[in-house]
Formats: structure tokens, sequence, C-alpha cells
């Protein structure tokens, strides 16, 4: 078995990646991709001190969080496929109905 | 002789046992769900029928609330389901407000989806379901169960902002909410996996237990020399607390909208239909702040001294940019956005100096402002009539001669926003005050007296319009009864708690005064 570091430096990893990926990328379907990103480096993280604790709520709490991605996808995307239908556009400098 | 129905006896078992403890939420998801089906049976005409369901389901759900005080004054809390999910005074205190909040936002709701076209019972259903999972959030003793009931109101929102699906401004609004909300979403449940891992637990006593001993052995370990083949740094360790927090704190900060936080605040606010940006920003903010309350006063209670510079920075901040953003807008709705960041900043000084006046405050403060703020965004409501949408400080000019009764309330929920006796709002603000001083922050209190000054600017800059401007070719706003109703709950609330301030205060103490 791997020691918990390496599951730790995959999470953060990823968290980072995602949260660089929220903050620099201009179309909303990568930054709803990067959030994705952050959510599994949060699941990795629960699954990995989990094992290491022996305790079963950390994956109860990643298999919560699995559906919490699913339903926010879902929501999400539903939303920008009724903004695109109305803008055409799906990126993020052109949302400038409302001052950013 | 009772007959023996398995299933029935099952039930009553479960609602005596772990059910009593989320008989509330099971009522509003149950009518939440009733409103779906019923839907379908509905003409179109029928529709406003939902509101009427919803209403009730509300009231059921506060009547329950109200029952449980009893067991919860004999045991002091009730915990359920492995101690993940508890009712004490403060999760009474807040699910009375967030069914409040609710019951004002379905009332106002009615007309103005009429006149948008829209009455639809999903929108009420997710008010219902947005209203479970701010209970949730209130009695989530267990991170998990804070998590989900965060999710499920978080993602009715972003539904409820998008809901006029035509509208340009509105998709724009509920797109920018979902993309920053699952952000700031991300980033709490980082915090909470890095709090799971300090301490092999996700109940919030437990944690608070595991910290507190693993910053005493942190802190031996410094002030003991190691010898050189230590494996690890104790710095290190003392870091990782210090990361989850920030983590933690960051995502609850997006969540109340605090400075530098707050860009979705005033986007939302504007583009979502006004009587969910009433939603937004009594309803989620307040549940938001009973999340934020529950973990920093629990989880993070001990280490009080190391964070409070934090939250006084951001608190100064909110009150800067809140009140100085405010000053130049002319949208109604997205000045009345960055009035609410500043009100975040006043709630937040509350937290700094953290006794029991400033627990009282808090509480104080966050009922006051669900009424005075709904009351304001209603007149909005009010003046939304066909062919006019009202929300332009323009909008509003004249509006003493073409509704003096909206020009009454307006100007007393102004006065109560701003501070100034005898409202609600005064005896908010007269609290976390008194609490600054209390706790010798004199600089503290300076700054949010002063910040007042353009407060009474921007808010008496509404008033100017509505009481001395020319009426134009406006038309004159038509109240409904169910607006006049929510109307009039707000005023009462507003002046009562002004005027004899002391039931709101036990209340308050009562919630929050351990």
């Amino acid at each position: 078995m791997l020691p918990i570091g390496h599951y730790l430096f995959l999470g953060l990893a990823l968290f980072i990646i995602g949260v660089i990926g929220v903050v620099t990328r201009r179309n909303v379907i990568v930054i709803l991709m990067s959030i994705e990103l952050i959510l599994n480096a949060v699941n990795i993280n629960l699954v990995a001190f989990s094992r290491l604790y022996g305790d079963v709520a950390g994956q109860v709490f990643a298999l919560f969080i699995i559906a919490d991605a699913a339903a926010e996808a879902a929501v999400g995307l539903g939303i920008i496929i009724a903004f695109f239908r109305n803008r055409e556009t799906v990126l993020e400098d052109e949302m400038d109905l409302l001052k950013w | 002789m009772p007959m023996h129905i398995p299933f029935l006896s099952a039930l009553t078992s479960y609602l005596q046992g772990d059910g009593a403890v989320i008989l509330p939420e099971i009522e509003l998801t149950l009518f939440g769900l009733g409103i779906l089906l019923i839907d379908f049976t509905l003409g179109v005409k029928e529709r406003y029928l939902n509101a009427g369901l919803a209403l009730v389901g509300t009231l059921f759900s506060a009547y329950t609330v109200w029952k449980l005080r009893v067991p919860v004054a004999a045991n002091g809390s009730m915990l359920g389901f492995h101690e993940s999910v508890t009712v004490d005074p403060f999760f009474l205190f807040f699910a009375s407000l967030f069914l409040a909040a609710t019951a004002l936002v379905i009332l106002l709701s009615v007309k103005f989806l009429e006149i948008e076209q829209e009455q639809e019972g999903e929108y009420y259903a997710l008010l219902l379901f947005a209203c479970v999972g701010m209970m949730f959030m209130a009695s989530g003793y267990d991170l998990i169960v804070m998590f989900l009931g965060l999710e499920t109101m978080a993602l009715s929102f972003y539904v409820l902002t998008g809901f006029l699906r035509r509208e340009k401004r509105s998709n724009e609004a509920s797109l920018k909410y979902v993309l920053l909300g699952a952000f700031s979403s991300g980033i709490l449940a980082y915090g909470f996996s890095l709090l799971y891992g300090l301490s092999a637990s996700t109940n919030i006593d437990t944690i608070s237990e595991m910290l507190g001993r693993r910053n005493a052995f942190v802190s031996s370990l410094l002030h003991h020399p190691q010898p050189a083949t230590a494996q690890f740094d104790p710095f290190l360790l003392q870091l990782l607390p210090v990361l989850a927090f920030v983590l933690v704190a960051v995502g609850l900060f997006f969540k109340v909208a605090a400075v530098p936080f707050h860009q979705w605040a005033p986007d939302v606010y504007e583009g979502a239909p006004t009587p969910v940006t009433i939603f937004v920003s009594v309803a989620s903010k307040t549940a938001s702040f009973a999340l934020l309350l529950r973990l920093f006063l629990v989880v993070f209670g001990a280490t009080q001294v190391n964070w409070m510079y934090l939250v006084a920075g951001i608190a100064v901040a909110s009150l800067t940019w809140g009140n100085l953003a405010a000053l130049t807008q002319t949208n109604v709705k997205r000045l009345l956005a960055y009035s609410s960041i500043s009100h975040v900043g006043y709630v937040l000084l509350g937290l700094v100096a953290g006794n029991k006046t400033a627990m009282t405050g808090i509480g104080y403060y966050l009922l006051a402002y669900i009424f005075m703020t709904a009351g304001a965004f209603a007149i909005l409501i009010v003046l939304r009539q066909k062919g006019l949408i009202g929300e332009e400080l323009e909008d509003l000019n004249g509006l003493y001669q073409r509704s003096p009764s909206s020009a009454v309330l307006l100007l007393i929920f102004m006065l109560s926003l701003a501070g100034i006796p005898p409202t609600a709002g005064f005896m908010g603000k007269y609290f976390i005050f008194l609490s600054l001083i209390e706790t010798h922050h004199p600089v503290l209190a300076v700054f949010a007296v002063l910040y007042i000054v353009p407060a009474l600017y921007y808010y008496f800059r509404i008033v100017v319009h509505a009481w001395l401007m020319a009426p134009g070719e406006a038309p004159r706003p038509i109240m409904s009864s169910a607006q006049a109703v929510a109307l009039g709950v707000a005023v009462f609330v507003t002046l009562a708690a002004g005027l004899y301030p002391e039931p709101f205060m036990r209340l308050a103490q009562y919630a929050l005064g351990r």
C-alpha cells in the first residue's frame, strides 16, 4: 500500500489544476469541468483518509459528493443550454449584460 | 383494541425516534413533492393554488418547529441519526427565520409570476426544497449533513435564479451563480476533507476535540527541541489546520458574499426574478451565516484569537466596498445587493467581538435584516406591472403621488436599513457596536459607525426619488392582497423590533446566547 502522502499530493495537484482552470479559462463548459476536478480531488482526499483511519465515514462522504457532482453538472449544463439558446455563446467574457 | 399494522407501527416508532429530529424537513419535502404531483392536474388559470399549498406546507413545518421547543427545553438539545442532526435553540431560531422568509417569498411570488407568465408548480416546489436545505444547514452536526444541506439549497437556487428562461439577464445571472457557487462549494468540500483528515471524524464535536488535542501536541513539539531524526517538521503540522480553516472560511465567505468573494452577488441579485432575489439575499445569506456560526463557534471556537484578525479584515473590506460601490448604482436591486454586502460586514464584526452581547447582536441583526430587506425588495415587486420593470431608480420617481402607502413603507425600510431609530436595523447595529466596545475594539467600532454616513446617502437617494421627484408617465402600482399581507408582516416586525426590542432580544439570546 502506498503511503498516504502520495494520495494527498495527487488530490492537491488536482485541486490546484481545477482552481487554475476555473480562474483562467473562458469557456464555461471547461470551467464546469475544472469544478468537477476539484470535487474529485476532495474524493481522493476523503477516500485516502478513510483508508488510513479504517473509518467508513469518509467513503460515505465521497459517495455523497459524487452524487452532488452529478446533480451540479446536470443543473449547470441545463443552465448553459438555456443561456446558449438566448445568446449563442458559451464564453465567459461575453456574459456582459450584467456588469461582471 | 387497536389494529396492528406492521408498516404503520414501524413508521410511528421512527417518528418518535430519529424521525422526530427531522420532522419539519420531512413535512416540507412531502409538500414540495405534493406540489409537483398536483401541478399536473391544474389548469393554467389554477396554478396559483400551488402557492397556497406551499404556504400550508411552511405553516405545518412552522407548527412542528414550534412544538419541538418543548423537548428542547427539557433536554437542552436532541440528537439523531448517530449524532449527525441536532435540534437545539440555535436550529429552532434559524428554522423559524427560514420558514418566515419562505412564506414571505411565496406571498410575493404569486402576482409576479402571473405578470411574467411563468406560473409553474416547480417554482414553489423548489422554494420548499431550498428551505429544507437551509434547515439542514442549521441543524447539521456533521460535515456530511452540512454539506448536503448547503448543496440542496444551492442547487434549488441556481434553478430559481434562471427561472425566467426567456429572459437573457436571468440566464446570465444563473450561469454566473452556478459557476461561482459550485466553485465555492468545491473549495469548502476540500476544506471539509482536510478537517476529516485531521480528526478521523465528521462529527463536529469530535473534530473540535481532536483539533484541540492536536494543537496541544504540536505546540508541545515546537517548544521542546526535536532530535534530528524526527520524520516531520512541527511547523508543517501546525500549517495543516490553518489551511483547513482558510479553505472552509473562503468557501463560507463566498456563500455569504463577503468582500473579496462577493462578485456574484450584485449580478445574481440584479438578474434573478425579484422574489428569488429576496430569497437569495435574505434566506441564503442567513442560512450560510447559520453554517458559518456553527462551524466557527464549535469547530474553530477555541482558536478565536487567531482567526479574529482575518474576520475583522474581511468585515472592514465588506463594509468599505459594499458602501462605496452602492453610492454609484442606478439599479435599485444592484444597490441593495451592495448594501447587503455591507450588512455582512456588520454581522462579521459581531463575530470578531465574540462575547455574549455580540451573539445576541448577530441573532438580532439577522432577524432584522430578513424582514427589512424582504420589505425593501417587496416594494420593487409591487412596482412591477405589465409594461414596467420598476427596478431602476427613475422608476421610483413620484411614488408618493402614485401610491402613498408604498412610499411610506419604503421610507420605513430604508430608515431601518440605514440603522436609524426607532427601527429594527438600529437595535441590531446598537448591539454590534456595544459588543465591539465591550471587547476593546474601539477602532473597529469607529469604522462601523462612520460607514453609516455613506449608507445614509445612498438609502436616501432612493427615498428622494420616491418622495420628491415628479412622477412621469408611470402607471399607479396596484398592490395585491398577498403582497399587502407580506408587506404588513415585514413592516410590523421592522417597527416592533425597533420600538419594543425586549422579546426579540430574548429570542436572540435563547438561540445564540450560550
